[in-house]
């Protein structure tokens, strides 16, 4: 096991946004955190990359604990974040924004090499290299976003809500190369999502989040098929 | 015509040095979301450091190169000594906002008197590197002399330093980046808390130059550059707080068009003048000429 969460508690404030959630993802797979607005699941990954403090429990990565570490020692552990809604920087270039996730490690030539390969994935990014990420689309900020958090080279990958707002085509796209980055790269994932059914189809365990806890988890093709998860929490 | 030609380029010389200013705070800003009140004071004290090595060594240069090194420890101490305490225990509320920028008030005060402590209140004269006497052009002595020139061409140098190191180098990357939006820098690995310090040292050393620029053929006292920092936010808040372009544009339209108000209208209105822009420019153009719409969030 390689990402372990250990009774987490999480506060906002006086509002317990996370209230004990503990839950673990294998190396190499691809976890899919459910749950609708509120349920604290962006919260959950704010806490896992850094962003936000814990105030219990504990995360461990690869064995070894990270719970309270910042996001940017994290990211040198190859723990990368893509935040919620297209997290770019639009006054920089594309390049520029790549070239972002990539300047820790100071390697000009593995940078150039890492581009290279999100060039592969995204074809459409290689044509807009020296545009400013504010001229892009949507889809092609949410894929400058995956992009970036590429460059850093991680091996677990934190994604929060990639598909909102987003073409139903785009989505799907976007979550092929996910897949993709998981399947044939062995990235581990976690993706979170208000798409439950977008992405339980792509992932290998999900986890059902309402109200700050765990009300479900296990293989995620089981989980899709439970009518009493469907009505109550995925909403289709 | 050469009249004109004559308080122009008076305005570009002036104008560079305010933009210097302009330029450090615009850095501070960017970096902290701080208006530093205190970059006149730490520049007075490089000034004085200029002062003495150019008394003792007679090399403006040795002078100029230590006031720069000392302005950008100055800076980066400042930060990280002071601020960033600050910025750690008044980290939310009302108190975040201001306490910051009433501690570099309190440190201007401090640097003052030590300053004035150190070398008394009297204006001491700072001798200019070149002449101060205007190019002769046929039988007329233009009041653009090589002093002027030595600022322009200084200040531009200065600028290009920034604007590779911005603009091509890893490091410009990483501050442009945590200034637009920290989260996503760390986010990305860039070590935040540094390039906020960095950002001080560098406004530092901007802060520096403009001192020992602008007193040259003048007399230095502990509140000699405090003009230079009215002119100078100024010029940022014509640039829109956030642009180093728009603080260079700024500090050289704000130099033109005061050395014209001087020609044409008298010094009297020089002040009054810079104030009516400062108040024009929050009223109609809040985000400045370059800014971004929409203010941007600390």
């Amino acid at each position: 096991m390689t990402l372990k969460v250990e009774r987490l508690v999480v506060e906002h404030g006086a509002i317990r946004a996370i209230d004990g959630i503990s839950f673990e993802v294998a190396e190499g797979s691809l976890a899919a955190v459910i749950g609708s607005n509120g349920a604290g699941k962006t919260t959950l990954l704010r806490t896992l990359s850094g962003l936000k403090d814990a105030k219990l429990g504990k995360v461990s990565w690869m064995g070894r604990d990270i719970t309270g570490m910042k996001p940017e020692d994290l990211v040198r552990r190859g723990l990368s974040h893509v935040s919620e809604g297209k997290s770019v920087i639009p006054e920089l270039t594309v390049k520029e924004n790549l070239a972002l996730g990539g300047l820790w490690r100071n390697n000009k030539s593995e940078l150039a090499q890492s581009i290279e390969e999100v060039v592969e994935l995204f074809p459409r990014l290689g044509e807009r290299m020296s545009q400013r990420a504010d001229t892009l689309s949507g889809g092609e900020r949410q894929m400058l976003a995956i992009g970036r958090a590429h460059v850093s080279k991680p091996s677990l990958l934190l994604l929060d809500e990639p598909s909102l707002g987003l073409a139903p085509l785009v989505v799907e796209q976007i979550f092929q190369t996910i897949s993709m980055l998981c399947r044939d790269r062995g990235i581990t994932v976690l993706l979170v999502e208000q798409n439950a059914l977008g992405a339980l189809a792509i992932a290998d365990t999900g986890i059902i989040v309402n109200l700050g806890t765990v009300v479900a988890q296990g293989d995620a093709k089981e989980l899709i098929d439970d009518p009493a998860l469907r009505s109550a929490y995925l909403g289709y | 015509m050469q009249q004109v030609i004559n308080v122009f380029l008076i305005g570009i010389s002036i104008g560079s040095i305010y933009a210097l200013m302009s330029l450090a705070l615009v850095l501070v800003w960017r970096s902290t979301r701080v208006v530093n009140f205190a970059q006149a004071g730490q520049a007075i004290v490089t000034t004085y450091i200029a002062w003495e090595v150019v008394n003792r060594s007679g090399s403006f240069l040795m002078a100029f190169i230590l006031a720069v090194a000392i302005g950008g420890l100055i800076g980066g101490l400042v930060e990280s000594g002071m601020m960033r305490t600050l910025f750690k225990h008044a980290s939310d509320g009302p108190v975040a906002a201001v306490a910051p920028v009433i501690a570099t008030l309190g440190l201007l005060g401090v640097i003052r008197a030590l300053v004035g402590l150190i070398w008394t209140n009297e204006g001491k004269r700072f001798e200019s590197p070149v002449s101060t006497a205007g190019f002769v052009i046929g039988d007329t002595t233009l009041p653009f002399s090589r002093l002027n020139l030595l600022i322009i061409f200084t200040a531009a140098f200065v600028m290009i330093v920034f604007s590779i190191v911005f603009q091509r180098t890893n490091l410009g990357l990483a501050l442009r980046a945590a200034a637009y939006n920290p989260e996503i820098a760390r986010l990305s690995g860039v070590k935040v808390s540094m390039t906020r310090t960095i950002g001080w040292v560098f406004a530092g050393a901007a802060g520096a130059v403009a001192g020992i620029l602008l007193s040259p053929n003048d007399s230095l006292t502990p509140y000699s550059l405090d003009v230079l920092f009215v002119f100078g936010f100024v010029a940022a808040v014509i640039g829109g707080l956030e642009s180093l372009v728009g603080a260079v544009v700024g500090g050289l339209v704000l130099g033109v068009g005061l050395s014209f108000i001087t020609f044409y209208l008298g010094t009297s209105l020089v002040f009054p003048t810079a104030f009516i822009v400062l108040v024009v420019v929050l009223l109609v153009r809040p985000s400045g000429l370059f800014g971004v719409k929409g203010a941007r969030s600390a």
